[in-house]
């Protein structure tokens, strides 16, 4: 095998910090009177302006009992308010040449239309209205109920894995709402009425628990203006609750599970370990992860990838993931499918024999620095996307980071050692905060 | 690799005033055409590449071997193996994605500025001296394999099979480009050598660029970047006869939610009456919220959580197709309001209102998508692909704008075809029966 590694990194690495210097984010924030914080990210290339509200509500927010109402509530939004008729919201977007949805999860439900920059003013209108003037009706629940009892169909019930990766996620969390699905248990969801979605909306819809986020074609005094305008005369409601949310318990005990379908045709073995996050002010742990997972399951030269698709070819597919931005206790995962023959144990064991091995040999530092000189990278070509610079904002956001959490990201991301990447593994991989799930085909037997 | 910059360049640049960007085309010395928007603000480039035939060019026998070809170029070129390609490509942190589809071999590539040269020496050794190593083949064979397997309880994947199969038939359409369990075991090396000459070569290339590099610096690095491909592959598939007849097809599956596809024959590019088409197929069901196929299946019934149409514009055929999924116990009654709608906008076309916003919403939304270096290098090359003149985003509103009532009213009885119009549907549907594909 032929490496062409030290002059070409040697230069890359040399030339590049000094570009990837001028290539902060072109972002500035404010907050308004009443509590609305508000993000502009400026970026002229094109006449066009992304306009998103995120409120710090998802599903990790809902009472027990009534989950997914997150998500319907969501879909509701596009009903009526006492201005506009249902259904409306969307239709002056589309006649407006724009293109507008909205999105669920567990830590924060988002709003957003893309439209030509002169028609900022409309869409801040719309969507301040919709902030605190919705009217629902009866025939609106039902209907929409359906409609999202549907997409539980089509994203869930349809799909063996989606339905494994509830059961597993339910395993993971012992306390916490991140085991419960952003969709909703069925029968949660089917019993979803008015009550429970006004509830959830007169809580979690208010400036003071919303980010404005507006993203290109626009400059900051028009978006000041503007936010000021149609978001700054709605009052905080004083009754938002800082987010305290059940946490999760010492976990003291591995927990094991077989999921098995006549659909499933590829089985495969799916181990999550509860993992810290991104906490303000303290993200290297959380830096250390994402390198770990990098290392780990990043592509063609990463540890798994080469050990056991390459060497042994024990396995078709391998991965590491980890999600760092989160509000409470997040996970770091590890995936094998097995190569045919090769039993869900057999695949398992050769997982973890791998990962025992990487702990004991320590960082490939060539490898440590790739990655490194990729995620500078990564940063100049996240430039060309305005609309991805304003989800990692928001999502960050409404995880409980601050905007200098967010820019200091990158240098705590470089600011990572070897040593630091097997010690955020010896820590992480602590088998009794994890859950071990085999995904199979019905007939077949556990071996 | 050093590139000379020659004389012999030609430029072309117009400026659409609606989409507010300036395509230049730019001629290598070597004959070579690309067309690019230079945005110099950010220091990289977004560079694609088409092939046009792509998995269609497989020849009898061998299915799946265009497809496990182009899986194969980023696993090891000139010198390297498999993992010398990955870590020279890490450390000048490019990226190079590889896909085939029914009509082309794709290939797109993002570098930066910086180590411009490297890495466009790196992507051309992938599509000119790719290695098709034996361990590499049974790597990729293995991970397709894989896939097809899941592919078989799919409920996506078996519509998708039995839709195309009544479609196009014995057409290279008519199955999927990934091949079979039995043709993907079988492929050798030589097949995948066969099909990479047959695939990539001069004759059918068709690249865009976007981003920061001049005219001179992409005219001068395309001869270089592809010239040793050969002159010529292989011959392009003849059109086919969509097979459609109306009625419903069952494909039994164990599972909660049917998925069924529905279409039939539909209309080309270059018909006169394509925008008047298109324009229809907004407000019939083309992906809004206020399309009246959403309208009623949706929102007014709670059927489904998404049903869409499109017109299907493939090298060669045509059709006017869409797709909706719903609870077994629901999807009948799906399938028959979405029957009622594609006969009632057949009969009387669409209303004013509906018209009017159709087209504020396509011209206006058009100049949103040239929204980044991918996005607009992805639209550039794909114009050239459809064959449109370089002028085409400014004058693609106007076209919008000159479609009237009268227009979609006749397009709308003449494209949309109930006594054509066939479902399938996999998954336990109640109250829905096969009906004889004619």
């Amino acid at each position: 095998m032929l490496r062409r590694t030290s002059l070409a990194v040697a230069l890359s690495v040399a030339a590049l910090p000094a570009q990837a210097q001028e290539m902060q984010d072109p972002v500035t924030t404010f907050t308004l009177d009443n509590g609305m914080e508000v993000v502009v990210i400026e970026d002229d290339r094109a006449p066009a302006v992304l306009h998103m509200v995120w409120y710090r509500a998802g599903s990790a927010d809902e009472n027990p009992g009534s989950s997914g109402v997150a998500h319907f509530l969501e879909h509701l939004l596009f009903k009526g308010t006492e201005k506009r008729a249902s259904g409306e919201f969307s239709k002056i977007v589309a006649a407006n040449g724009g293109t507008d949805n909205a999105f669920t999860s567990y830590d924060y439900t988002g709003y957003f239309q893309r439209v030509a920059s002169d028609r900022l003013d409309l869409m801040m209108e719309m969507e301040s209205d919709r902030m605190v003037n919705l009217q629902l009706d009866e025939d609106d629940i039902a209907t929409e109920r359906d409609v999202i009892i549907e997409e539980r169909n089509s994203r869930v019930e349809n799909d063996p894995g989606a339905l494994f990766s509830e059961q597993r996620n339910a395993a993971q969390y012992l306390n916490h709402r991140y085991g419960v699905p952003i969709i909703g248990w069925r029968h949660e969801m089917e019993a979803l009425d008015l009550e429970k979605a006004q509830a959830f909306y007169d809580l979690n819809y208010s400036p003071n628990n919303a980010i404005l986020i507006v993203a290109g074609d626009v400059t900051l005094q028009e978006a000041r203006t503007l936010a000021e305008k149609h978001y700054g005369p709605i009052p905080a409601n004083p009754d938002l609750q800082e987010r305290a949310r059940p946490q999760e318990p010492p976990q003291t005990a591995e927990r094991r599970l077989v999921f098995r379908d006549p659909r499933v045709a590829q089985p495969y073995v799916l181990r999550t370990y509860l993992a810290p996050e991104r906490d303000p002010g303290a993200q290297e742990k959380a830096a250390a992860l994402v390198m770990l997972s990098e290392i780990l399951g990043g592509g063609q030269t990463s540890v798994l990838t080469q050990k056991l698709q390459f060497e042994t070819q024990k396995a078709v597919y391998t991965s590491a993931f980890y999600d760092a931005t989160s509000l409470d206790d997040t996970t770091f995962g590890l995936i094998i499918v097995p190569a045919e023959g090769l039993s869900l144990q057999e695949a398992e064991d050769a997982l973890d024999a791998t990962v025992a091995q990487f702990i004991e040999d320590g960082v490939d530092e060539k490898q440590l620095e790739r990655i490194k000189f990729q995620m500078k990278a990564d940063q100049i070509y996240a430039r060309d996307s305005a609309e991805s610079i304003a989800r990692r904002y928001g999502g960050a956001m409404t995880a409980g980071l601050t905007v200098e959490d967010v820019q200091a990201w990158p240098e705590v991301l470089q600011a990572v050692t070897g040593e630091d990447v097997i010690e955020a593994a010896r820590s992480v991989f602590d088998r009794r905060k994890s859950v071990t799930g085999w995904l199979m085909a019905s007939e077949e037997v556990g071996q | 690799m050093k590139f000379l910059v020659a004389c012999l360049l030609s430029f072309v640049t117009v400026s659409p005033a609606l989409a507010e960007i300036e395509i230049t085309e730019v001629t290598s010395p070597g004959g070579i055409t690309a067309w690019l928007v230079p945005e110099p603000s950010i220091p990289f480039v977004s560079l694609e590449i088409r092939f046009k035939g792509g998995a269609s060019l497989d020849v009898p026998g061998a299915r799946g071997a265009t497809n496990l070809m182009v899986g194969l170029l980023e696993e090891g070129a000139g010198d390297m193996d498999a993992q010398g390609f990955a870590e020279a490509t890490e450390e000048l942190a490019a990226s190079f994605n590889y896909s085939v589809y029914d009509d082309a071999v794709s290939v797109s590539a993002r570098f930066l500025t910086e180590n411009q040269d490297e890495a466009v020496d790196l992507l051309r050794q992938s599509l000119v001296q790719p290695r098709f190593d034996e361990t590499a083949i049974e790597r990729v064979r293995a991970q397709i394999l894989s896939s097809l397997r899941s592919d078989a309880t799919d409920p996506d994947a078996i519509v998708g099979a039995a839709f195309d199969d009544i479609m196009f038939g014995d057409h290279p359409y008519g199955s999927h480009y990934e091949g079979t369990l039995e043709s993907v075991a079988a492929l050798t090396r030589e097949d995948i050598v066969a099909a990479w000459e047959g695939a990539l070569a001069r004759d059918r290339v068709y690249v865009s660029a976007a981003g920061d590099i001049t005219p001179e610096a992409l005219a001068g690095l395309l001869d270089g970047l592809l010239g040793d491909l050969p002159a010529d592959g292989r011959p392009q598939p003849e059109a086919v006869d969509v097979q459609a007849s109306a009625g419903v097809t069952v494909v039994p599956f164990d599972t909660p939610q049917s998925v069924a596809l529905f279409g039939h024959e539909g209309i080309g590019m270059d018909d006169p009456d394509f925008f008047a088409a298109y324009v229809m197929n907004v407000v019939l069901g083309g992906g809004g919220f206020e399309a009246r196929l959403m309208t009623e299946v949706r929102e007014k019934r709670g059927l489904t959580y998404g049903v869409y149409t499109y017109l299907a514009t493939k090298e060669h055929a045509e059709l006017v197709a869409g797709r909706v999924a719903s609870a077994n116990d629901r999807v009948a009654e799906a399938i028959q309001v979405i029957t009622d709608e594609w006969a009632r906008m057949a009969e009387e076309g669409v209303t004013q209102d509906e018209l009017d916003q159709a087209k504020t919403y396509l011209t206006g939304s058009y100049p949103l998508r040239f929204d980044g270096n991918g996005p607009i290098a992805d639209i550039l090359v794909g114009m050239q692909m459809d064959d449109f003149p370089i002028d085409y985003a400014t004058t693609r509103n106007e076209k919008v704008e000159a479609v009237t009532l009268e227009d979609v009213k006749r397009v709308a009885k003449r494209v949309l075809k109930p006594e054509a119009l066939r479902f399938v549907v996999v998954g336990q549907p109640e109250g829905l029966d096969s009906t004889p594909v004619q």
